[in-house]
């Protein structure tokens, strides 16, 4: 059995809007439909999507606060909703645009009131508080009430709150969003080590396709409610076609570059960019422009995931 | 895989102490204010009473009754409702939280939400007119004219008991709509402080209808009234059966049963925010 299964997994909302002065009109809108996929333990998941596509929803249906209008899903072999406070036990959530800390309160007592609250035993609470202090680096913010602290160092203090009791999954809504590239790359570092140590299973929503290359080997990308592409990240470079990019700096400026297996897309004065399959390999085509063309300069761009993504939209 | 109801309940009660605990040393902090606000509420709801003592330099009796059966009517309803308020009245907070999303982070917690929603910035302070309707009670208590056998003593203490069930009900059952509308609604303020307004009174001041409505439709009549009219061996002045005057544990299940069954279906239709 996998650890998170969902099987048709389906959410309505009744939306009632005014439609003239005292008629009202009702709609029906799919926030999630016919949703289905497994999660094995110690899988890090990216879900992605853009807004309003379902990933909230989604993430909602499996921690129970949002119960579902259709199909099934279970979770550590729990019906979230049906059994919503057995589960919380088992996951932690991590919401990126609001804290789950108490406001007023010093992380420290904050982390205490939490282990009260799931009743850690104390010696484990401290053993998992000292390592998380070192690793998210929170040693000189404990004492810190949490309207004090950054957007940053907020977000660390939520993550260490999530993880306190030991669960088994962890979901990050957004957990990167507004950070700083340092801090992104830290966090980073810090979900990759807890995936790997603890064996912790990571579901994380995301707009920074940068957190999904560097943590996610398997990709769920979601539209209008509906899974469009679940698997590899290389898969999904091959479904959506997607491109790399020679920059090519000339000495003079020329008319567009003509070599086999690529075509130029843009022209700035000497600077020439030519795109070709990602798939194909990159030796030949710098060899051709070489041997014909007095070069400066060459690079080579990695396809962007944004725009295989976009490919993949805008093809549906 | 569900604990048992005793062992819940149990534990609900343990985690609402430690999260009003939590409320208060946070707010001792800030002692001056807290010991302000404090003296201000026990100050403010005591205005109240001045005002019906100073009734009554003017008027022997009021509906029928004097002041110290007042008195007895009048602190049964403020200590019910400040308990209630006291554990319970920052359940009308609710759609704030929600809309501020503090909620869905709640329903990730090991404790029940509503226990969470109450708890969650406890005010201890209410507790001013707790203090405020005891005093009052007490003084009734020794200057009215009864004979203090066990059934009225029981009665009394019973009183006490369904009269803040009743405002815990009504508060909770109030809170419950807001999960549809996410507004902050004064419809369940009308019913519990404005319920507590009218029950300070004899509901013999009241034409017939309004005490039936507050007997049957929003039963705040069994908060103090009835079991004071047996507790001070008074007949029904408007001729309804003597057995309402015991009935406040009945009106007191009907109602938290109502409230209990309005905030599940509550949390179950819940939709949260957007994002």
């Amino acid at each position: 059995m996998s650890l998170i299964e969902v099987e048709d997994l389906s959410r309505t909302f009744v939306v009632r809007r005014r439609a003239g002065r005292v008629r009202r009109t009702t709609d029906v809108v799919h926030a999630v439909r016919d949703l289905s996929f497994d999660v094995e333990r110690g899988e890090m998941v990216g879900y992605i999507g853009p807004n309003g596509a379902g990933k909230s929803t989604t993430i909602k249906m499996l921690t129970g606060i949002l119960v579902p209008t259709g199909g099934r899903l279970s979770v550590a072999g729990i019906d979230p909703s049906r059994q919503r406070v057995d589960l919380t036990r088992r996951i932690g959530v991590v919401f990126g645009q609001r804290t789950t800390l108490w406001w007023d309160l010093p992380l420290r007592d904050s982390f205490d009131l939490l282990r009260r609250i799931y009743r850690v035993d104390p010696q484990r609470h401290r053993r998992n508080l000292d390592e998380f202090t070192e690793l998210l680096d929170l040693g000189a913010l404990l004492d810190t009430p949490v309207r004090q602290l950054s957007l940053g160092q907020r977000m660390r203090g939520d993550i260490a709150a999530a993880l306190l009791h030991d669960p088994e999954i962890l979901y990050l809504d957004e957990p990167t969003i507004g950070l700083d590239v340092v801090s992104k790359g830290r966090l980073r570092e810090f979900l990759r080590r807890v995936n790997e140590e603890r064996q912790v299973t990571l579901l994380l929503t995301t707009h920074d396709l940068q957190d999904i290359e560097q943590l996610c080997r398997r990709v769920m990308v979601i539209d209008h409610g509906s899974l469009v592409y679940d698997g590899s990240l290389a898969g999904l470079h091959a479904r959506g076609e997607s491109t790399r990019t020679l920059v090519v700096d000339l000495v003079d400026e020329a008319a567009p570059i003509e070599v086999p297996g690529a075509r130029v897309t843009r022209v700035e004065g000497p600077r020439q960019w030519l795109s070709f399959p990602a798939g194909a390999s990159a030796a030949p085509i710098v060899a051709s422009v070489a041997s014909g063309y007095d070069v400066a300069d060459l690079s080579i761009q990695e396809p962007d995931i944004e725009d295989v993504i976009r490919e993949i939209y805008s093809r549906r | 895989m569900a604990e048992p109801l005793a062992a819940r309940l149990a534990w609900n009660t343990r985690a609402f102490l430690m999260l009003a605990g939590m409320w208060v040393r946070v707010s001792w902090t800030y002692r001056a204010s807290f010991l302000l606000m404090t003296l201000a509420s026990v100050v403010i709801t005591g205005i109240d009473f001045v005002a019906i003592m100073v009734m009554f330099t003017n008027v022997d009796s009021l509906g029928g009754f004097g002041l110290r059966d007042i008195a007895f009517l009048y602190g049964a309803t403020a200590v019910c409702l400040g308990l209630a308020d006291l554990v319970v009245g920052n359940v009308e907070r609710l759609g704030r939280r929600i809309r501020l999303g503090s909620f869905d982070a709640m329903m990730v917690r090991p404790v029940g939400v509503l226990v969470q929603v109450c708890a969650d910035e406890f005010a201890i302070r209410r507790l001013g007119r707790v203090a405020q309707g005891s005093l009052v009670l007490a003084w009734a208590i020794t200057r009215v004219d009864v004979d203090w056998d066990p059934a009225r003593v029981l009665v009394t203490v019973g009183m006490l008991v369904c009269g803040t069930l009743i405002f815990t009900g009504i508060f909770v059952l109030g809170a419950s709509f807001q999960f549809l509308t996410t507004e902050g609604s004064e419809v369940a303020n009308a019913f519990t402080y404005g319920g507590n307004a009218m029950t300070q009174y004899p509901l013999t001041i009241y034409p017939r209808e309004v005490v039936r409505a507050l007997t049957f439709l929003v039963p705040v009549a069994f908060v103090n009234w009835y079991p004071t009219l047996f507790v001070l061996d008074i007949p029904d002045p408007f001729g309804l059966p003597a057995a309402l005057q015991l009935a406040s544990p009945v009106a007191a299940v009907v109602v938290c049963a109502l409230a209990a069954l309005a905030w599940r279906t509550g949390v179950r239709r819940y939709r949260s925010t957007g994002s």
